[in-house]
């Protein structure tokens, strides 16, 4: 049989051990090891989107033990979508990060490698208590990142970020503690299949945990009242960090979709709605605060910070509204603003290097070098990150725009991008504007421009372009995706069907 | 394919001045002039066919899902436009080699400008209309880096970021309304939409749609209070104004409401918000160009009337009203670019553009005067001029009007715009060529501007008087075409012999020139009047406005995003308390089906322990060391209970794990201060109970209800598969390493990534003045007591010895790799504790590290061996083998991977530990451990 599916998250797992392990081992060979592990996972990510495209699931039962009693991995077409996507990021950011910021602290590669392991281990599994593995494993090395670098702001952020997380692992595992009590298993299909039959009186029960669960998603994707260890912690992180951290949010945002859309989602009277109530508002309440964060922000990694926050909020929002193109459109912009968040970490990081003084703050006019070259980066990012065309914001927002036209709520989700976009609008020509065009020409560069950094964002940039041009067949991956998404009980026979052939394969 | 190569050339010839930036001028506007010709050139080749009434249509599919293609589209219409924008393009561009000669920065602007260009045409080109949104958004990109062209200029940077803050604003207004169009029509092929005006028009949404789309015309057209921008848009090179900002781009959002006049337009909705802007926008724009002292400011002001009167004619809806309306929009490009030239060259000659200052200049430059006499008697609307007749046609069509109210309103406020237009077309001519002498100019005696450069002054001039002497032929040949296209129907010729006997059209002209050059004359005391005005610099405005925004949001900001941690975690508990709570409201059967287990005194004594434990950390906690203590009562009280209820295995881990826990936590304690500071304040106190009260009792009522609950659950799958499936009686560990092993290499993973964040913060972490603190404290007197150390040399063999047997047994009894792991790691420990960091360390094993990776390493490898085998990660197998003396055993490949839990906790452990250590000595930092 193949074992290929446990790949995303075995090699990243014993690349990490690996360096660990051989500690002495030279940065080069950190370095190569590591981005050779990036490099795997984008093709293992391209593999899983080809495997999935051609539809149906694939399954890997751990330790042969059948579903629903061993943990099983399921991939379908939004797993792979979501590997791919880290994967390449991984690769923007462990290359960037070798240019710059490996260094400055300890096992910067190893940390990063089991970040890479939480994250695909996320996306890739198919049950609940596994899932709240994955988001420890994710959860510790993020923070373990955020401190690389060290310095009293990157102490204080992380401290909120890992006290407020530990918070969120503590509900989760309380939320799947109930919920094994009420379905007796852990594997999601099979949750997903005992819920859509329990009796109404349990119904309460279950709801309760669900919104539990609402909770702890709702803290890693940062939606409003519980967002606050956001910006000060990605606006404290090292540039390819806060890159990567880019992720982090749909890492949330994909465990909602999941596990609402599918444990919650089966039968006929899903439970699911009954949680979409309370994420729309608080979605549509994230959007607004993030304009206005961006408007307030001091400096580009903040703005970024509340850009992120921006984009949860239009996600959020996005998935509670009905219909498989809503849902494909929602899918679009998260790889989009995924990108793009990314983009402008690392953009911060190269224009603040440059900068005589002041970093990445607004507040300071400093001579800045190399002003053509990173002035028309930072003029493209912008471009694409206000959603101008023609790069892939553009596309995104009018997919997502046009598909929620119909629904009901969509003029608010409408004001609350357009409102949004035109906020950023503002804020992102006041930052270049002051950047580029305000201070005076510098005689000479401080130090010469590192052309790989800045290639990898162009790189990174033409990938948001090409996501515009080639759009049609992403679409149409995406429209597959979310018609998938909109059956759970395709998921759950899918699962469930080793059930009756006797579980060995 | 034509079509594609009209828009396309000047985005390929963009690329050549930019590349070729240090060649001289000339060969600059020669690169930037031949795409423009050429693109101009096949568009006059093009139009028989238009003049015959065909629609050239060229379309590639691009994303079918959103209805977005690369269609495009050649009509009447668009071919006036295109024809405008490229034959005006290349007349700037000739214009602007002299006005560039000798600066570096010649290169950028030709480049710019054929990037517009190509945005232009792409406008007025496209089939589709999100793709026309494509290049829409494109010109007010490139509007933006244009009139930051002179970014050095803090007014250039402001009005750029004005301009694109409201003409993309308006872009994205546009967007939402164009996407609403697109869905009332169902097409966004211009085609399609614009047969289906009726369906249009009678959607609930077509008001919604209709404000949307006009606010993006509206933006972009300068209309009122739109209007900010354009004047501060004048701090952008000559050239551009004169081509941007009076011929083209401007023009876009009066081309969007032609072109979708058919589907959108003629209804009382767009007759209310279109003539009323319309006509504000003509007035205001006219008034305040008397005021003017800039030449260019005068131009702007002028354009904004102007635009608002083809708004106006737009809106009217009378038969003839949008003849009149594109008829205009040609005089006004051909007499108003001449005349943004003419200002470039005074200002190059003169050094300045303050009319007040430039007087009489007919005797420096009398060919000038000349060629300017012709466009600005045109804008005033002279007989003979092409503006008399389009003004004429303006009245003509506002004495139509239907509506009541109106009828009489718009012919005496058009009089009334004459009138001032009349009056400024004075100004800017008698000022500048007449009206005394130079007043200290900047560059005195004004240099000559070169002949060649007033060659595409002198072809606009002609092109003006052309229209005013043959005004049939020119709207036979060139408006008539793009009039029908614009109404949809096959509108009848304009009949010019009827428009110049027309009575009350000829009485409003007649007062409007009288009153325009009355108006002229008293000109002194109205300006100083004027002066005494307090001065609004929109630009200014537009800055406080951006700043208050600016400061609110940091004020909201800030508010919400205080700092305090205690607070971010009471939001999350109020709101899982809500959330939770919300879905349990109606829920009343808290009591399930199983009936609850006799109560014991010792559980009682238990539980009750537990709580006042639990309250005693709370109670204490601004002292470290009892709340530790307390905590420390609830671990070992929670390992009674899991004993108690016979869980052994359970037991045993929490055992091992609370006694590590308290001693790291003893050890990272010492760095905090020892006391915490009492800042509490009732309601805080209050607030801080309640929430943490009813998360209490709601997790406790929520355990309740689903423990008294009946469930069929995994576990009996587990119970009976533990022996036969994973080779062991005890089903916790086979759960651990077999059934759901994958958990546990996750979880020794955390524990692995934890101890190595703590080494890699550690490592470069110095707390001087913490070890200072710390020497002095008398209770590190005597840190080694002999008695520990000579009983933690005895205890070590032991304690070894133990978890070796713990680990071997795991399998089958209570034990296991994670117990194991712990108690080596406790009895490690203790050597510390006892010896001191240094002592340990010297007759140690320290490599820490690679224990930690070595034991997930081996976790993992052994998963991988079942592949070798053609079975999933982590399959298990075992056997029963028998050895002399030993006797039947069993060997499970479990077994291999619970030596790496073993290996990846004693490791992690004590990397944990020693670095945390390593922080009391005073030769610690800098050296690395483990």
């Amino acid at each position: 049989m193949s074992h290929w599916l446990i790949l995303p998250v075995l090699l990243p797992l014993l690349c990490g051990a690996l360096l660990i392990t051989w500690y002495q081992a030279s940065m080069n060979v950190q370095r190569l090891l590591s981005i050779l592990s990036c490099l795997g996972l984008t093709l293992l990510g391209i593999y899983a989107v080809a495997q999935s495209g051609q539809g149906g699931y694939t399954l890997y039962y751990l330790g042969n033990w059948e579903a629903p009693y061993g943990i099983t991995l399921v991939l379908d077409r939004l797993s792979a979508l979501m590997l791919l996507v880290t994967a390449g990021l991984s690769l923007c950011c462990v290359l960037y990060a070798c240019r710059t910021a490996d260094r400055r602290g300890a096992h910067f590669h190893p940390l990063f490698q089991f970040q890479l392991a939480g994250i695909n281990g996320a996306f890739l599994t198919g049950d609940m208590f596994n899932l709240f593995v994955f988001f420890e494993i994710l959860l510790i090395a993020s923070y373990a990142l955020l401190l690389h670098g060290g310095g009293r702001a990157r102490s204080r952020a992380g401290l909120h970020y890992v006290i407020i997380n530990l918070v969120g692992s503590a509900l989760f595992i309380l939320a799947v503690g109930t919920l094994y009590g009420l379905t007796g298993t852990l594997n999601m299909a099979d949750m997903a299949r005992i819920i859509a039959e329990s009796p109404e009186e349990k119904q309460p029960l279950i709801t309760s945990a669900g919104l539990l669960l609402l909770v702890v998603f709702g803290i890693k994707a940062a939606v409003l009242p519980l967002l606050f260890w956001l910006p000060r912690a990605y606006s404290a992180a090292t540039a390819p960090v806060a890159a990567l951290f880019a992720i982090m949010t749909k890492v949330g945002i994909y465990a909602i979709i999941r596990v609402f859309l599918l444990v919650f989602g089966a039968g006929d009277d899903p439970i699911f709605p009954w949680v979409w109530v309370w994420l729309w508002p608080l979605a549509l309440v994230t959007l607004v605060l993030g304009g206005i964060g961006v408007l307030g922000s001091a400096s580009l990694r903040t703005m970024t910070a509340y850009l992120v926050i921006i984009s949860v909020g239009v996600l959020l929002a996005a998935i509670t509204l009905p219909g498989e193109e809503t849902l494909a459109a929602t899918l679009f912009y998260l790889i989009h603003s995924t990108i793009l968040a990314a983009v402008f970490f690392l953009i911060a990081d190269l224009v603040g290097r440059q900068r005589e003084e002041g970093y990445d703050r607004f507040y300071i006019t400093s001579p800045v070098g190399y002003r053509w070259l990173l002035g028309g980066l930072f003029f493209i990012a912008a471009i694409g990150m206000v959603g101008l065309p023609p790069f892939s914001g553009f596309i995104s927002k009018a997919w997502l725009l046009q598909s929620a036209a119909g629904a009901p709520g969509g003029v608010l989700l409408w004001g609350g991008m357009i409102g949004a976009s035109f906020l950023v609008l503002m804020a992102v020509s006041r930052a270049g504007s002051g950047w580029f065009w305000k201070p005076e020409p510098i005689a000479a560069p401080l130090w010469p421009l590192d052309k790989v950094c800045f290639s990898i964002v162009a790189v990174m940039l033409a990938l948001s372009l090409s996501l515009a041009i080639w759009a049609n067949p992403v679409m149409g991956y995406l429209l597959d995706a979310a018609a998938q998404l909109r059956d759970p009980n395709g998921y759950i026979e899918a699962v469930l069907g080793g059930l009756s052939a006797g579980g060995v394969l | 394919m034509q079509l594609a190569l009209i828009i396309l050339v000047p985005l390929l010839g963009a690329f050549a001045p930019a590349l070729r930036r240090r060649d001289p001028v000339w060969r600059l506007a020669l690169f930037a002039g031949l795409p423009a010709l050429l693109s101009f050139s096949l568009l006059l080749s093009l139009l028989p066919q238009v003049l015959a009434g065909e629609v050239l249509v060229y379309q590639w599919d691009w994303i079918s899902q959103l209805g977005l293609s690369f269609a495009l589209r050649l009509d009447g219409l668009g071919w006036l436009f295109a024809t405008l924008i490229t034959g005006m393009g290349t007349l700037i561009i000739a214009y602007a080699r002299y006005y560039f000669e000798g600066k570096a920065t010649s290169g950028r602007f030709y480049s710019l400008i054929l990037l517009f260009m190509f945005a232009m045409l792409g406008i007025v080109l496209s089939e589709n209309l999100l793709f026309m949104l494509v290049f829409w958004e494109l010109t007010s990109l490139v509007s933006f880096l244009l009139i930051g062209f002179n970014w050095h200029s803090q007014g250039a940077r402001r009005g750029a970021r004005m301009s694109l803050v409201i003409t993309g604003g308006g872009g994205l207004l546009l967007l939402a309304g164009l996407l609403l169009l697109g869905q009332m029509a169902g097409s966004y092929q211009l085609s399609e939409v614009l047969l289906a005006g009726e369906r249009i028009k009678a959607d609930p949404r077509y008001p919604v749609m209709l404000s949307l789309v006009l606010l993006g015309a509206f933006t972009k057209s300068a209309q009122f209070p739109f209007h900010l921008w354009l004047p501060h848009a004048m701090s952008a090179p000559t050239p551009v104004s004169a081509y941007l900002h009076s011929a083209t781009m401007v023009k876009a959002g009066l081309f969007l409401m032609a072109r979708l006049h058919p589907a959108i337009a003629d209804t009382e909705l767009w007759f209310n918000l279109v003539v009323p802007t319309g006509m504000l926008t003509l007035m205001v724009g006219a008034f305040v160009a008397m005021f003017m002292h800039d030449i260019k400011g005068l131009l702007a002001y002028s354009t904004i009337s102007h635009l608002g009167l083809i708004a106006l004619l737009l809106g009217l809806g009378t038969p003839l009203a949008v003849s009149a309306a594109l008829f205009h929009l040609v005089c006004h490009a051909l007499f108003k670019a001449p005349l943004f030239m003419m200002a470039g060259m005074v200002d190059q000659a003169t050094g300045s553009r303050d009319m007040q200052r430039i007087n009489g200049l007919w005797r420096y430059m009398p060919v000038l005067m000349v060629l300017t006499a012709v466009p600005a008697a045109a804008m005033a609307g002279l007989p003979l001029m092409s503006g008399y007749l389009s003004k004429k046609m303006l009245f003509v069509e506002s004495l139509q009007v239907s509506y009541p109210f109106w009828t009489t309103v718009v012919p005496v406020w058009v009089t009334l715009a004459g009138l001032f237009s009349v009056a400024y077309s004075i100004r800017i001519f008698h000022n500048v060529f007449y009206n005394g002498r130079p007043l200290d100019l900047p560059i005195y005696p004004p240099r000559q501007p070169s002949r060649r450069a007033m060659a595409p002054l002198a072809l606009l001039t002609l092109g003006c008087l052309v229209v005013g002497f043959a005004p049939a032929l020119v709207y036979d040949k060139v408006v008539a075409m793009a009039v029908n296209a614009a109404s949809g129907t096959l509108v009848p010729a304009y009949d010019f012999s009827a428009l110049s006997v027309a009575r009350w059209p000829m009485i409003m002209s007649i007062i409007a020139m009288i009153g325009g050059a009355l108006f002229y004359l008293a000109r002194n005391p109205l300006f100083a009047i004027h002066s005494r005005l307090p001065e609004v610099d929109a630009k200014n405005i537009f800055e406080w406005i951006v700043d208050r925004a600016i400061a609110y949001s940091q004020r909201r900001v800030y508010q919400l995003e205080n700092g305090s941690l205690q607070r971010y975690l009471a939001l999350i508990l109020v709101t899982t308390v809500g959330l939770g709570g919300w879905a349990l409201l109606r829920f009343d059967q808290w009591q399930g089906p199983i009936a609850l287990s006799p109560v014991d005194a010792m559980s009682v004594f238990g539980a009750s322990v537990i709580c006042l434990a639990a309250l005693g950390v709370v109670v204490f906690h601004h002292a470290r060391l009892p709340a530790l203590l307390a905590l420390g009562v609830c671990g070992l009280f929670v390992t009674l209970a899991f004993a108690r209820f016979s869980a052994p295995d359970l037991a045993l881990t929490q055992l091992s794990v609370e006694v590590m826990a308290v001693v790291i936590m003893m050890l990272a304690l010492s760095f905090l201060p020892q006391r915490s500071p009492h800042e509490s304040s009732l309601p805080r106190w209050t607030r801080d109970l309640t929430v943490a009260g009813i998360a209490g009792i709601g997790v406790g009522g929520l355990a309740y209800a689903v423990l008294t609950r009946p469930v069929d659950s995994i576990s009996d799958f587990f119970l009976a598969n533990a022996v036969p499936g994973g080779g062991g009686t005890n089903v916790v560990n086979v759960i651990l390493v077999d059934f759901r092993g994958f958990d546990t290499l996750g979880e020794i993973t955390v524990l692995g990534i934890a101890a190595v964040a703590v080494y890699a913060f550690t490592r470069d972490l110095h707390l001087k003045e913490r070890v200072a603190q710390i020497a002095d404290e008398h209770w590190v007197a005597d840190p080694h007591p002999v008695i520990l150390s000579m009983v933690a040399r005895l205890v070590l063999p032991i304690a070894l010895l133990v978890s070796a047997y713990i680990f071997l047994r795991g399998h089958n009894m209570p034990g296991g790799g994670f117990i194991a792991g712990l108690i080596t790691a406790a009895a490690l420990t203790l050597q510390y504790m006892a010896g001191g960091l240094v002592w340990a360390q010297e007759r140690m094993l320290t490599q820490f590290r690679p224990l930690i990776g070595g034991g997930i390493l081996l976790a993992g490898v052994t998963g991988m061996g079942a592949w070798v085998f053609g079975y999933p990660f982590l399959t298990s197998t075992f056997g029963y083998f028998s050895l002399p003396l030993v006797g039947k055993f069993e060997l499970a490949s479990a077994l291999l991977f619970d030596l790496g839990v073993y290996a990846t906790v004693v490791g992690s452990t004590l990397l944990i530990l020693a670095n945390l250590g390593k922080l009391m000595t005073v030769a610690g930092p800098g050296k690395e451990i483990g």
